[in-house]
């Protein structure tokens, strides 16, 4: 369009962007700095912006070694942990709630609306609500401190069931029909025409279910006791105490910066599939 | 919207839903029915068994000064968050939204914090913060400031609620970004021929269209700031100092892992249920009559 | 009221897509001006720059006395119909008609009796408290013309106004828009790519292809006499025919068998040439320029038939009136008057004789 701007409004776009840049990620780098320190830098409050030279220190011992004073597990061992509670969330939702879907959108049987509010209705409670009882039932079920209790309750909700319906609802009826009439069953239409469909539907609903797993915090902090189970974002938070003398700052910046670079590496490196994930799940 | 044809089988539908109803009813309802069942109860003094107490326990609650201050603090905290989470994304969203260079690039720089688990974003921000070796807490009382959240009430909610804000700030930005782009050009281009400048054409065309978008993350925020930020408060302040920073998510946590007044908790989880299904219901009613359109 | 004026207008596109190239011409104050062509041609582009919504390249645009290359739209004094009419979805048609008043602020006794007005001339007085969703689509084409008008512009622009409407209130609306328009005497460029609206429409016809004008002319001459193959055969339905041929000495042009014998010319003998014969040009039993061809094939439209059959090897389509020939099989004597053939070079595709 042709406007004639003022150069103030030109720019200002770009100062209020930089602005928005600059405090998106100010925190983030000023855990990096402290992920390069000593431990007496940070402690005697001399830390600047300026990184220190103890970056491979810093993240072999958090890796490998731990903590010597909080949690002393190695960190390695906690992304392990949140990397299987992430996967068996991301893919359990996904297997769970695209089979769901196909039986409510694709049958017709007793009881099909009841069950679909069923599972819609789980959308108005978080874990959050119904925290304790939940915990009482995994425990009872002797789940806690395993990776199924980890996972399992986390595993059905409704945004997946509603996701594939909704996307099941676009596939053209005629492609059904014409696999019916070329003899497919409902599983080979599943296999043959539903799932190929499905793939990028699948893919950003395990982007945003991975995110989703990796960053659980609540959960995991009950139904863990073992320092074995824990999960990095836990761990974390284990490492810092109200006794400032036995924070390790730098060990649990580093940690900081590990737990943050799986999830941050998916949405920036899978950004498509990620905005489409979060607008259509919303939806 | 229903599917003109479909498969005949009686059982094998029900055995796909069987997954999906078998977890939703063993941790879903199961949970939600014995939290009101148990809000009704109380535990005698050495926990082996349990009494019907009618309301007692919301009698309780609604006697006990803590609860409203709970309140209180999850009203003063949600609105915060939520207004200035929303004001500075759609700000952000307005600039990426125009004909700029380097908008994509702008775009992936603002996105990634969504990425970030609730509880390392606090401890961000406690890491900058903390009163004896925080870079910025440093700063502030190098000028003279007397900073130290973790005496001072209102400053710890001040560092809650910018942490939450921080984290908040990526999502609403997409959201009102797609928003943005779903406006036709040809309305603002109709708006520009019909005289309307940049900001007129912003409040009389392009901020109406995007109230539904608006409205939505409202929605979606509010319940944001009650459950999600548990990780921030539980990583930044714990929900003190003096329970300054205790929200009514956080004293159901804190009521029934340090008290074990289950019955008082489980009150509390009914009350928190309600809120978000009425807060759900508002959402669905306005979303089915678009708000504009 | 004023005209438009054209300079070498161009637009070239990051990444170097020339989507104008150089375009030049004159619609004069209260003309109809039709710019036509197919998609992509660059005619909604050329548009789009005369409203101040796409920046020029180099050129100018001038509307009056006035170059307007580096005004806003809002300035330019013109109002502009969309596509898809681009009504605000969230304000009822009053105050959709009356939204440019009230921007440029108007008093507001004048808008509410400009909007009554614009109402009354449309016939939608009684929809002015409906927003656009509760509109059929023929209403909300008139709205929309409702908001251009209400504005008394000194240009209006239309960008393919009629192309959501269904067949019979195209015909409808094309009308109205036509008489409107001479009402209020005010110049208007029309952008389309139906070629019956450009020729029943315009004052002045544009035909555009590939960011370039082929012609400009009005509906009559661009019919007659068009200045390239490429007009010839987008204007005009059932298209002109085009056979292969050749010039003679005489200045006559063979085709196969037959002679066409052209009016006086001065085109080089021995050169091959298209020779252009419109449908409806060519007649049963004429004496001019008489040829034979076999009938192969006949679709019947109703109040004409068009019989197809081949002449020097390439189809040719003849129009004639309904039941002159009842079927297919036999040979059809044919002729066609001298003033009415087309000879293009097929080097340049331009026009020879």
């Amino acid at each position: 369009m042709v406007e004639n701007r003022h150069w103030f409004f030109r720019l200002l776009p770009h100062v209020v962007l930089s602005i928005g840049v600059f405090i998106v990620a100010f925190p983030v780098y000023v855990a990096f700095v402290g992920s390069t320190l000593d431990a007496a830098t940070i402690a005697n409050g001399q830390m600047t912006l300026i990184p220190g030279g103890h970056f491979f220190e810093n993240y072999y011992r958090t890796l490998f070694v731990g903590t010597a004073k909080t949690t002393r597990q190695p960190v390695v061992s906690m992304m392990f942990n949140s990397f299987v509670m992430a996967m068996t969330i991301a893919i359990g939702k996904i297997m769970i709630s695209i089979i769901s879907a196909y039986a409510v959108v694709y049958y017709r049987f007793p009881f099909r609306m009841a069950a679909f509010w069923l599972i819609f209705v789980t959308l108005m409670l978080p874990v959050e609500v119904r925290i304790y009882p939940t915990y009482k039932i995994v425990a009872d079920l002797g789940l806690l401190d395993t990776y199924a209790g980890l996972a399992v309750p986390l595993i059905a909700s409704a945004t997946g069931t509603l996701l594939f319906r909704q996307f099941f609802m676009t596939i053209p009826d005629e492609l059904m029909e014409a696999s019916q009439i070329d003899g497919a069953g409902p599983v080979r239409f599943f296999i043959d025409t539903v799932l190929p469909l499905s793939i990028t539907t699948i893919a950003a609903l395990f982007v945003i279910q991975f995110i989703y797993g990796w960053n659980q915090y609540l959960w995991p902090l009950l139904i863990t006791t073992r320092d074995n189970m824990q999960t990095i974002v836990i761990g974390i938070k284990k490492m810092i105490v109200t006794q400032d003398a036995l924070t390790e700052w730098q060990l649990a910046m580093t940690t900081a910066m590990l737990a943050m670079l799986p999830p941050v590496a998916v949405v920036i490196l899978m950004q498509k599939l990620f905005v489409r994930g979060l607008v259509e799940t919303e939806k | 919207m229903d599917k003109r044809t479909v498969f005949n089988n009686r059982w094998l539908p029900l055995l796909l839903l069987l997954p999906q109803l078998a977890i939703t009813l063993v941790f879903f309802y199961w949970p939600a029915s014995q939290a009101v069942w148990s809000s009704f109860r109380i535990e005698d003094a050495f926990g082996t068994s349990t009494e019907f107490v009618g309301l007692e326990n919301y009698q309780v609650l609604f006697a006990n000064p803590a609860y409203y201050k709970a309140m209180g603090t999850t009203l003063i905290f949600s609105t915060a968050v939520t207004v200035f989470s929303l004001s500075i994304a759609l700000l952000l969203a307005v600039m990426a939204d125009r004909e700029i260079k380097g908008a994509g690039v702008y775009r992936t720089l603002l996105i990634w914090p969504y990425a970030v688990a609730p509880a390392i974003a606090g401890v961000l921000w406690y890491f900058m913060f903390q009163p004896s070796l925080g870079m910025v807490a440093r700063g502030l009382r190098g000028i003279g400031y007397d900073w130290n959240p973790l005496l001072n009430g209102n400053q710890a909610m001040v560092l809650v609620i910018v942490a939450a804000t921080w984290k908040q700030i990526s999502y609403n930005f997409l959201f009102f970004l797609a928003g943005l782009q779903a406006i036709p050009k040809s309305l603002i281009e109709s708006a520009a021929i019909d005289g309307a400048r940049p900001a007129r054409r912003f409040w009389t065309i392009v901020f109406p269209l995007l109230s539904p978008t608006a409205f939505f993350l409202l929605v979606v925020n509010v319940v944001y700031v009650f459950f999600d930020t548990f990780g921030i408060i539980d990583a930044v302040t714990g929900g003190g100092p003096a329970k300054a920073t205790t929200t009514l998510v956080y004293k159901v946590f804190a009521d029934g892992r340090l008290g074990g007044d289950l019955g008082g908790s489980a009150a509390q989880s009914v009350i928190l249920m309600i809120i978000v299904i009425a807060l759900t219901a508002v959402q669905f009613r306005y979303v089915e009559r678009r708000v504009n359109y | 009221m004023a005209g438009v004026t054209l300079k070498a207008v161009r637009k070239t596109y990051q990444g170097g897509v020339d989507a104008v190239k150089g375009v030049s011409f004159d619609v004069p104050d209260g003309a109809f001006c039709v710019l036509v062509g197919p998609s992509g041609c660059g005619k909604s582009t050329l548009l789009r720059m005369v409203a101040g919504l796409e920046r020029i390249t180099s050129g100018d645009i001038a509307i009056g006395q006035r170059v307007v290359n580096e005004i806003e739209p809002a300035d330019r004094d013109i109002a502009m119909v969309f596509q898809n009419y681009a009504l605000y979805p969230h304000m009822n048609v009053y105050d959709n008609i009356a939204y440019g008043l009230k921007n440029r602020k108007t008093p507001k006794d004048e808008i509410d009796r400009r909007v009554r007005d614009a109402a009354k001339i449309l016939a939608i007085e009684p929809l002015l408290d409906r927003k656009p969703r509760q509109l059929s689509g023929g209403q909300r084409q008139r709205v929309a013309m409702g908001r251009a008008i209400v504005r008394k512009p000194q240009v209006f622009l239309f960008d393919e106004p009629l192309s959501n409407l269904d067949a019979k209130l195209r015909v409808q609306m094309r009308v109205e828009i036509k008489k409107l328009q001479k009402t209020f005497g005010v110049t208007a460029i029309y952008v389309t790519h139906d070629q019956v609206e450009a020729m029943t429409m315009s004052d002045i016809l544009v035909v555009m292809n590939a960011g370039e004008v082929e012609q400009i002319g009005t509906p009559t001459e661009i019919y007659r006499h068009p200045a390239t193959r490429f007009v010839a055969t987008f204007i005009g339905s059932p298209p002109m025919n085009l056979v292969p041929g050749t010039m003679q000495a005489d200045g006559s042009v063979k085709v196969g068998a037959a002679h066409f014998h052209l009016p006086p010319h001065d085109f080089l003998p021995g050169r091959s040439v298209e020779l252009g014969l419109r449908p409806e040009d060519i007649v049963i039993g004429g004496a001019d320029n008489a040829f034979d061809m076999k009938i192969e094939f006949i679709e019947e439209l109703g109040a004409t038939q068009l019989v197809y059959g081949l002449l020097g090897g390439a189809q040719l389509i003849v129009q004639v009136p309904s039941g002159s020939i009842g079927n297919a099989g036999g040979t059809l004597s044919l002729g066609i008057a001298a003033d009415r053939l087309h000879v293009f070079d097929p080097a340049t595709g331009r026009r020879a004789v």
